[in-house]
């Protein structure tokens, strides 16, 4: 037996490189002969480009080569794409627009890429930019996400009328009309989910490197999903065929989703790479990281709930615009239609729901998946319109929630996903012991008397992981399966190698993956190497986001084991000269029932590789391969509750408790969980109290572009972080794990809103919860009142 | 960065001469100011003249005053058990500056000639009367700030120390930028012989004194004396982080936190 199995908490075998300073980022390899990129990008937000004059730059020192859209298009490079089609109500696709690495004609955000120079150094290809000479007439902008469907807006993009990508649509209009007309008490919300920007640790880095002897391209990159990043690059943008290029996802330093998509910059990196016969490397400015990673959230919605008069629930309207930036990136239409409006239903048992999302064009960056993905989004409607319907219906939020729950399983929503199991009840019951919930009203009396302002707010949140069966989403749109691969490869010695197609960028699978081996093959961590993110060594896999690595990444490593499992058991039942039957195997030894006869692990794949005395007709080595593929999504679910203290003279809102009860189903690391929990929470506080992108809504430039402007939460920012788990297994994996990674971020934002709202007794005010924001909600309940 | 040539004089004279030579010549302390905005190539000076080797460090406190040499940094201001016994608000301001890499970096001579409208020690010597100790004179601090990155200073003319006078009772009270942790409002008020002060930083673009409070506490140097001064906003900053209106009623908050704090 190992003491390193399933729900052991194992330090992190990788945090030692990381601590000490010996990680293998991007930026930190270095090729023979490596040359520097560096973009030149639009100063503006909405632009025609006339012409662009590259001679004068082109004899700067060091220059190598310099290169627009029209060298993309002459070598018929195509443009990035987005992998999910999105359908219309009236049945049309969605409309695309191009979206070239290099900008053809036209420039549509302040960052688009305009033109790549390559330079022996970084600051040679800088300064070599200042020359070259852009003309360009400038266009008015559309800016604000709620008024970019206006008549007379400017146009992003001609293919797309009125800035419109979409108009979706999910469930049942006819007969949510019909549950708002019988209700006794309409609540009603318009709110605003901000816009984000992601801020990885490491920025976005890439290296394109043209091999001339074997015509084959690498890149290497600071990547969620290489597989995809190759699929892409070779299939549709048609750098490279997808057999002569390799992609390499080393250590990544934070991706939070920003870096599932394909970009600009590594597509140009490794193209541009055979055009100058050297490897090219670029890494990202911070400048540059916050104007052109893809941005999240930014939604503007209203929405409608219809109850009957003891608080049950009716029906639910909700219609949304979502921005999509000026381009649509890699995933970007599937977050607020599939991963959003599918989840609108929480927790409970509404009878009818529906929802509609226009998908708008403006001139600022896209926007796409970011920590939660749609679901922090959903949650954030579902979650802000029950409190407020319990506080105007005068009853007890947590009450309210219960009487709504969804109690049976599986239960289908009315926004087609099947629950298949959970225990609302159990998750709230607790979160409101470990709080004190029956003692608010004392603390409540206990900040009044210190001249404070006390609120308290829930968020009982669902989401959809594990994302996902492949032929679903297939149905849905999906340009891809979301299935995930593993192959488990025995070594002579009896140590073990995993190549998973999952991809960590600070989740900690070296870890957690190798505990799920030790646990099924009997063997301590330190003999499992967990190897990822590399075309060249890695089968075909589907990477790391939508919190799936657990429930699906290593649901293929759990069936490769069992396929090891099962040879290894006829190896030692033909050594031992016993009935396979009879052979048992446990704590990394087979034995024969009965007997004292065994076999250890590692002597059982010795004798696989030697193959002297293996069953006739086997094929010696102990390798096995698995392609897992969900039967459905995973809903983890929970309750987290929070308090704030806000100062009424200088609107300075402090979170002084959390607590948080997650139901993740199966926990592989408690450790490795609650710190995935703390970072996810961390990342909702700073949504729904620092955070915000804001651009000049004239001129579309970005105005939090750096660290001065752009508020980041500090640890300051948050209180002792008090959690629990509760635990209802997934019946949709064989581990029974649902995942953990995005909860977080799912549930905080509307948790923390609830509570500065009700310590200010007002309905609504926008996110974030900055003093300022604040502030003005006092001030502007104090006029109400006047 | 562009690229520029590189001095380190050994005195204020050989700075100064260094200065004049050059084409475009910029001094550097600190650098947390100038490093940036050189890397954001914003400003490309041809000549780079360090005055790590020139300027005077260092603390004294002697005739009722507090000297502090232009290159010491604030680290070692609000780390001073002499600055903490002679005038506590000056410590605990220095101590909110930035982020420790800032504190033990920048120093108080770039701090005040760079006059950020939202930096700190612009506060502290308007708010104590200090006087700015130059190459070439002494220069009051009611003087010395004359506008938005502005100062009195003339164009070879290097500041070498800070003398501020110890007064009775000083306080200080800041509200960060959320985001930049930069004084979006800093009031710092003291009582001394020569009458009371008041000084605003962070909240317009420079900092001043606030004349309605200082003739307000003259009489009561107490908080509630304040209580009802308002600050009119129409000249002060607005951005994404503060509205002008938001700004002056911080005017207001900190300015009787700064008092409670001199009296508390
Ligand atoms: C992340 C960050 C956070 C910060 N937070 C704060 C904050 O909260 N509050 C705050 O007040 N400041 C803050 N600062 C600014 C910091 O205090 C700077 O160090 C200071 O403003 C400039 O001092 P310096 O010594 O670094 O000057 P430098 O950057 O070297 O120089 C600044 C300017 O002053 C000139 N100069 C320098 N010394 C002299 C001299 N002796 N005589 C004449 N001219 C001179 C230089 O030529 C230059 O123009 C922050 C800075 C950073 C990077």
């Amino acid at each position: 037996m190992t003491d390193t199995g399933i729900g052991a908490r194992v330090r992190r075998k990788e945090d030692k490189r990381f601590i000490t300073g010996h990680g293998n980022y991007t930026d930190d390899i270095n090729l023979a002969r490596q040359t520097y990129a560096y973009f030149l990008r639009s100063p503006h937000a909405h632009a025609t480009i006339n012409s662009i004059d590259t001679a004068e730059a082109a004899k700067a020192p060091g220059v190598l080569g310099i290169f627009t859209g029209d060298d993309l298009a002459a070598d018929s490079i195509g443009g990035l794409i987005c992998g999910w089609l999105i359908h219309s109500k009236d049945g049309s696709p969605m409309n695309a627009g191009g979206h070239p690495a290099l900008a053809q004609g036209k420039v549509r955000y302040v960052g688009n890429e305009v033109a790549v120079i390559v330079a022996e150094t970084h600051a040679q290809a800088k300064s070599a930019a200042e020359l070259v000479d852009v003309d360009y007439s400038v266009h008015d902008a559309a800016v604000d996400t709620g008024s970019a469907q206006a008549s007379g807006a400017p146009q992003v993009h001609e293919e797309a009328p009125n800035n419109t990508v979409y108009e979706f649509g999910l469930g049942d209009e006819a007969a949510t009309n019909a549950a708002f007309e019988g209700a006794a008490h309409v609540t009603e919300l318009d709110i605003v989910n901000n816009r984000l920007i992601p801020n990885a640790m490491e920025p976005r880095a890439a290296i394109g490197a043209f091999d001339q002897g074997t015509d084959a391209y690498t890149l290497y990159t600071t990547s969620q999903n290489p597989h995809v990043a190759r699929l892409v690059l070779s299939a549709f943008i048609g750098v490279a065929p997808e057999h002569k290029l390799r992609v390499v996802a080393p250590d990544v330093g934070g991706g939070f989703g920003s870096k599932i998509f394909i970009y600009a910059e590594e597509t140009v990196c490794v193209w541009a790479s055979k055009k100058i016969g050297r490897p090219i490397k670029w890494v990202a400015e911070r400048s540059e990281s916050f104007q052109c990673d893809a941005h999240g959230r930014d939604h503007v919605t209203n929405a409608k709930m219809a109850l009957d008069k003891d608080g049950t629930m009716l029906g639910l309207r909700v219609k949304t615009i979502a921005n999509m930036g000026a381009y649509l990136s890699t995933f970007s239409s599937a977050v607020p239609t599939y991963l959003y409006t599918t989840l609108l239903s929480g927790q409970y048992n509404i009878p009818a729901i529906y929802a509609e999302v226009d998908a708008v064009f403006t001139n600022t960056a896209p926007v796409d998946a970011y920590r939660g993905a749609g679901r922090p989004e959903a949650c954030y409607v579902i979650e802000r319109i029950v409190e407020t319907a319990a506080r105007e219906m005068g009853l007890d939020p947590a009450d309210l929630r219960r009487k709504n729950f969804v109690t049976e399983f599986p239960h289908v929503t009315p926004v087609i996903m099947t629950y298949d199991a959970g225990d609302y009840h159990a998750s709230i019951d607790k979160a409101c012991e470990m709080i004190d919930y029956s003692g608010f009203g004392k603390r409540k009396a206990a900040s009044e008397a210190a001249g404070k302002l006390r609120g308290l707010g829930f968020s009982a949140y669902i989401e959809a992981c594990g994302i996902a069966p492949s032929a679903a989403v297939g149905s849905l749109g999906a340009g891809v399966g979301l299935w995930e691969s593993a192959e488990v490869r025995v070594n002579p010695t009896g140590n073990v190698e995993v190549l998973t197609g999952s991809h960590s960028h600070g989740q900690g699978h070296e870890t957690t993956f190798a505990q799920l081996v030790s646990d099924k093959l009997g063997i301590p961590v330190d003999q499992v190497e967990i190897v990822h993110g590399d075309t060249d060594k890695v089968q075909f896999g589907m990477g790391t986001y939508g919190s799936r690595s657990g429930a699906v990444g290593m649901s293929a490593v759990y069936q490769a084991c069992d396929k090891v499992v099962a040879k290894a058991q006829k190896v030692a039942a033909h050594v031992m000269e016993a009935a396979e039957g009879d052979i048992e195997f446990k704590d990394g030894s087979f034995s024969v029932a009965g007997t004292d006869k065994s076999m250890a692990f590692g002597e059982v794949a010795l004798t696989a590789y030697v193959a002297h005395n293996i069953p006739e007709g086997m094929e010696p080595g102990l390798k096995e391969g698995a392609f897992f593929d969900p039967s459905n999504f995973t809903f983890p679910a929970g309750c987290h509750i929070c308090e704030v203290e806000v100062d009424p003279d200088t609107g300075v809102t402090q979170v002084v408790d959390w607590v948080a009860v997650d139901d993740f189903g199966t926990v592989i690391n408690p450790m490795i969980v609650e710190g995935q929990v703390h970072g996810g929470i961390a990342q909702g506080v700073g949504q729904a109290l620092t955070e915000g992108a804001v651009y000049d809504t004239e001129s579309g430039q970005l105005l939090t572009g750096s660290y001065m402007d752009y508020c980041m939460p500090r640890a300051v920012d948050l209180p002792e972080l008090r959690l629990a788990f509760t635990e209802t297994t997934c019946p949709s994996n064989p581990l029974g794990i649902k995942g953990c990674g995005e909860a977080g971020a799912i549930a905080a934002p509307a948790a923390l809103m609830n509570a500065v709202t009700d310590a200010l007794g007002v309905a609504d005010m926008p996110m974030p919860a900055s003093p300022q924001n604040v502030w003005a909600a006092l001030q502007g309940a104090k006029q109400a009142a006047e | 960065m562009y690229e520029f040539t590189y001095h380190r004089p050994a005195t204020v004279d050989e700075a100064i001469a260094l200065l004049k030579s050059a084409d475009d010549g910029k001094l550097l302390a600190g650098g947390h100011t100038l490093l940036p905005t050189m890397k954001q190539r914003l400003a490309s000076p041809s000549d780079l003249i360090d005055l790590g080797g020139a300027l005077a460090t260092g603390i004294d406190v002697s005739n009722g005053c507090v000297t502090i040499g232009a290159g010491t940094c604030h680290a070692d201001v609000a780390t001073s058990s002499d600055v903490a016994n002679a005038i506590p608000a000056l410590a605990k301001l220095a101590s909110m500056i930035g982020d420790p890499h800032v504190r033990n970096k920048g120093t108080i001579g770039g701090s005040i000639a760079n006059n950020d409208p939202a930096a700190d020690y612009p506060a502290a010597c308007l708010g104590l009367g200090a006087t700015i100790v130059t190459s070439a004179r002494e220069i009051e601090a009611d003087d010395f700030f004359t506008g938005m990155f502005d100062t009195a200073l003339g164009d070879d003319e290097v500041i070498t120390s800070v003398r501020f006078p110890v007064p009775a009772k000083a306080g200080y009270s800041k509200f960060p930028n959320p985001a930049s942790r930069y004084a979006m409002v800093g009031v710092f008020v003291s009582s001394a012989k020569g009458g009371i002060r008041v000084a605003v930083t962070g909240a317009g673009p420079c900092v001043f004194r606030q004349g309605d409070m200082e003739a307000a506490l003259e009489g009561d140097f107490a908080s509630s004396a304040i209580a009802g001064v308002t600050q009119a906003d129409g000249d002060l900053n607005s951005d994404i982080h503060a509205s002008a209106e938001y700004r002056a009623h911080l005017v207001g908050v900190m300015a009787r936190r700064a008092v409670d704090q001199a009296t508390g």
